[in-house]
């Protein structure tokens, strides 16, 4: 008993479950349910199907490579039983598991809020280099902040007050 | 040869199908357009060659019929008999009789109306003598209908009779219904007869063969005989009869010694007495089967006597064949079909004797002595009197030795099988035998799925140490990650910085959106000259406003930008003169004056519904009204591209497009 996984959505075939469709060049393609079925029928292309994991590896929302993954793989020589090796087996699924589902969930947390620190560090830089367009530079030397410049209102009574900046 | 190829016979076809196919025959090979118009000779001719045709064919077709069934006296007699015996030899010669009749008939109602044709003097008529001729025969053949049926019936039965060559070595086993003849043809060869539990189970003839000493052997099982008169006995046994009565064989009489059959010893003796006439010439043995239920010294003295009575009549066979009468020659064997004891043993010794028998036969004829100038055996000279006796190496004997001393049966699954309850009841350990480790693992259940993964792309001898690497690994990650979430906090701006920020974004996309309209427009827009400068984007105070946004001081450049500029026209004071050209003077004044007063920007318009008293207007709905019919009708004219109610003009009257070319449907009168 092995179970397989789903060729559109890549989500694991249970046993009595899906279908099986062998092309005339000889290639098995197994469906988990009649959705990822009817998708194929029409052509349609998993990489381009949001809700595929296909799609989700692809344009990088989920996780792709990680030493986790390296546990798992189809060996193609069998081991002879061995029974502590199985009980360690079993107790590792259940670690490797975790640590993986651990991981996977990081890396979306990182994909969500990563734009700030760089919006941050962009708008810092705009602000540096565009600063000419309200402030001229002769000002800037004389009062270096990036700030908007404060207008100096000469008052006829000879107080000078600094008000602010009109809206134009 | 004949007796061969029984499944050679063509198919019978029954009465109907017979019509059909000869007149659907005739129809299509035969022209079929005739004309009245024709010469009477070509109207002859034309219906006797249809007469003729059908004839050629019934008779045909009934000849290879006759041809190909077999006639009982030519063939063999084993043949001749068992087919007689089958179906009743009478029968079969009446009802092939009747197929010859049925085609000289034929040929005699052909003859007969080619001549009436001959003689035909119009279409219509040589027509209906050529219908009544086919219409006889076919008569003809419905009548013989059955006899076709039976014949068929014959023919597929035959093509099914096993083929029994009756000149080659043959072993024949008779005996009662029941006493293992069956299993003992399944034994020896690959025949696989039923076997039951019932009597005559066999009801025909079954061949099977085997090898001996390089040679291919028939054995023929044949139905059970009972123990009746000769004319009682029912079309089954008369099969076997048949057998033993024609082949040259080796008989191998079954007898059952335990009485499993349903049938005494004494039964079995009586019916061997009253077959054994047939059985002369014939290598008979006496085979003694079911030992495994009764052993063949356990049985009682009367029935010991018969038994003896029995093998003393075999034995005479074997005197008169002229072979030595010794009771090592095995003319009476015991075997079990149950347990394959004795099996190999009694065919071994048929085989023998047959050969035996058959060599002796062709040593006798005449045809032997050919054979033998041709061969000759060379013996070698002895050069010495010394002896050479075969060399066995020691360990051989040894090895043959201890073989003979200890020959147990080893205990086989199929035993273990037997004994737990049958095949449907026990089911064999397959992990009996498996190499592990540690032995107490044999009979472990590994679970193959868990958590939604196959366990047996994890399992991997050294998974502990890989899985302390990733534990490692993940610490480090985790210190990393908590170190990446500090560092963030780092960078904010402050309220002002983030004011400055979006000031700057929004003068660059201002920027950016003029840039956008000016490069639309670029070839339709006019530069407007500054004198009609609506927007008044070129004024002084404006470009003071935004230097001084951006923190200079403006005075000095406005100042500068003020002596710069051209200074105004004098206005021409208006009484000057009174011509007509004044009228000009005195406009264009008022209309410089207008245009440098700008006292106010914008004139304040009134609200679109309010009712102007000189006007004519009952209330502001009605002003509202009119001016929404106004502007709907100047609506229509401007599509027209008219200048205003009173622009008739049509540019063009009669354009090209409208008044050339053809419609693809429908006339072109209206245009």
């Amino acid at each position: 008993m092995r179970m397989k996984k789903c060729w559109f959505c890549s989500s694991t075939i249970y046993p009595g479950h899906g279908i099986q469709f062998v092309r005339n060049d000889v290639k098995i393609f197994r469906f988990c349910r009649s959705k990822c079925h009817k998708n194929f029928k029409m052509k349609r292309n998993p990489r381009k199907v949001k809700w595929t994991k296909a799609y989700r590896r692809l344009h990088g929302k989920d996780m792709t490579q990680d030493s986790t993954f390296e546990f798992e793989r189809k060996r193609n020589r069998p081991e002879r039983y061995d029974r502590n090796v199985t009980e360690n087996t079993l107790k590792a699924i259940k670690t490797i598991d975790k640590v993986r589902s651990r991981r996977e969930a990081k890396h979306i947390e990182r994909r969500k809020k990563g734009k700030k620190a760089q919006q941050t560090i962009e708008a810092v830089k705009e602000l540096e280099q565009s600063i000419s367009l309200v402030k001229a530079p002769a000002f800037l030397r004389v009062d270096p902040s990036l700030t908007l410049p404060k207008i100096m209102v000469k008052v006829s009574q000879g107080q000078e007050s600094q008000s602010q900046r009109m809206e134009e | 040869m004949v007796q061969y190829n029984f499944k050679k016979i063509t198919v019978v076809p029954n009465g109907k199908d017979f019509v059909d196919i000869i007149l659907s025959r005739t129809q299509r090979k035969t022209p079929t357009v005739v004309h009245k118009g024709y010469a009477i000779s070509r109207l002859r001719q034309f219906y006797m060659r249809k007469v003729k045709y059908t004839q050629q064919n019934f008779h045909e077709k009934l000849s290879t019929i006759i041809d190909e069934f077999p006639r009982l006296d030519d063939i063999h007699p084993f043949y001749g008999d068992l087919l007689h015996v089958l179906y009743n030899k009478d029968h079969y010669k009446l009802a092939l009789g009747q197929i010859n009749t049925a085609r000289n008939l034929i040929s005699k109602i052909a003859k007969d109306y080619v001549k009436l044709l001959k003689y035909g003097d119009s279409l219509y008529r040589c027509k209906c003598l050529k219908v009544a001729a086919l219409g006889r025969m076919c008569t003809v053949i419905k009548r013989i209908a059955p006899s076709l049926a039976y014949l068929e019936q014959i023919r597929q039965h035959m093509a099914r009779l096993p083929s029994i060559d009756p000149n080659t070595r043959t072993i024949l086993i008779c005996g009662y219904p029941n006493v293992g003849k069956s299993s003992f043809i399944n034994k020896i060869t690959r025949a696989d007869v039923d076997v039951q539990p019932y009597a005559f189970t066999t009801k025909s003839l079954f061949v099977g063969h085997t090898d001996y000493k390089y040679l291919r052997y028939q054995v023929i099982d044949t139905p059970g005989i009972l123990d009746r008169p000769f004319e009682d006995r029912n079309i089954i046994e008369m099969c076997s009869i048949t057998a033993l009565a024609h082949l040259r064989a080796a008989v191998l009489f079954f007898l059952d010694i335990s009485g499993s059959c349903g049938y005494s010893i004494a039964q079995q003796a009586a019916l061997f007495h009253s077959i054994k006439s047939l059985f002369l010439n014939k290598p008979l043995i006496i085979v003694c089967n079911k030992t495994d239920l009764q052993p063949l010294e356990g049985i009682s003295e009367e029935d010991k006597k018969l038994v003896m009575e029995m093998k003393a009549e075999a034995m005479k066979t074997v005197i008169g064949q002229g072979g030595e009468p010794t009771d090592n020659l095995g003319v009476l064997l015991t075997m079990s079909t149950l347990t394959e004891e004795g099996v190999i043993a009694v065919k071994n010794a048929a085989c023998e004797r047959l050969l035996d028998q058959r060599v002796e036969l062709k040593m006798k004829s005449k045809k032997i002595n050919d054979c033998l100038n041709r061969f000759h055996v060379a013996i070698p000279k002895p050069r010495d009197q010394k002896e050479r006796p075969p060399c066995i190496p020691q360990a051989v004997l040894e090895a043959k030795a201890k073989e003979a001393a200890a020959k147990e049966k080893r205990k086989t699954e199929r035993d273990l099988e037997d004994e737990n309850g049958g095949a449907g009841v026990y089911s064999a350990s397959l992990k009996k035998n498996y190499i592990l480790a540690n032995d107490e693992w044999k009979e472990d259940i590994m679970p193959e799925i868990m958590d939604g993964h196959n366990v047996y792309d994890f399992i991997d001898p050294d998974i502990l140490h890989r899985l302390e690497e990733l534990e490692q690994e993940d610490g480090l990650r985790q210190a990393e990650e908590d170190d990446d979430d500090f560092e963030i906090d780092g960078k904010e701006l402050t309220p002002e910085e983030q004011q400055a920020l979006a000031e700057i974004r929004k003068k660059k996309s201002l920027l950016i959106q003029q840039h956008r309209v000016k490069k639309s427009t670029a070839e339709s827009r006019p530069i407007v000259p500054r004198k009609f400068d609506k927007d008044r984007r070129f004024t002084t105070k404006r470009m003071g406003r935004q230097l001084s946004s951006l923190g200079l001081d403006p005075t000095l450049a406005i100042n500068r930008a003020r002596s710069q500029s051209r200074g105004r026209k004098r206005v021409r004071s208006p009484d000057r003169g009174a011509d007509d050209v004044m009228d000009m003077d005195v406009d264009t004044p008022n209309k410089k004056l207008r245009i440098q007063s700008r006292s106010r920007s914008r004139s304040k318009s009134r609200p679109p519904g309010e009712v102007v008293p000189g006007e004519g207007f009952k209330d502001s709905t009605q002003k509202i009204k009119a001016v929404k019919l106004a502007k709907k009708s100047a609506k229509k004219r401007n599509k027209d591209a008219r200048r205003g109610e009173a622009d008739r003009v049509i540019p063009t009257l009669r354009p090209k497009h409208l008044f050339s070319g053809k419609r693809s449907t429908g006339k072109t009168d209206r245009r």
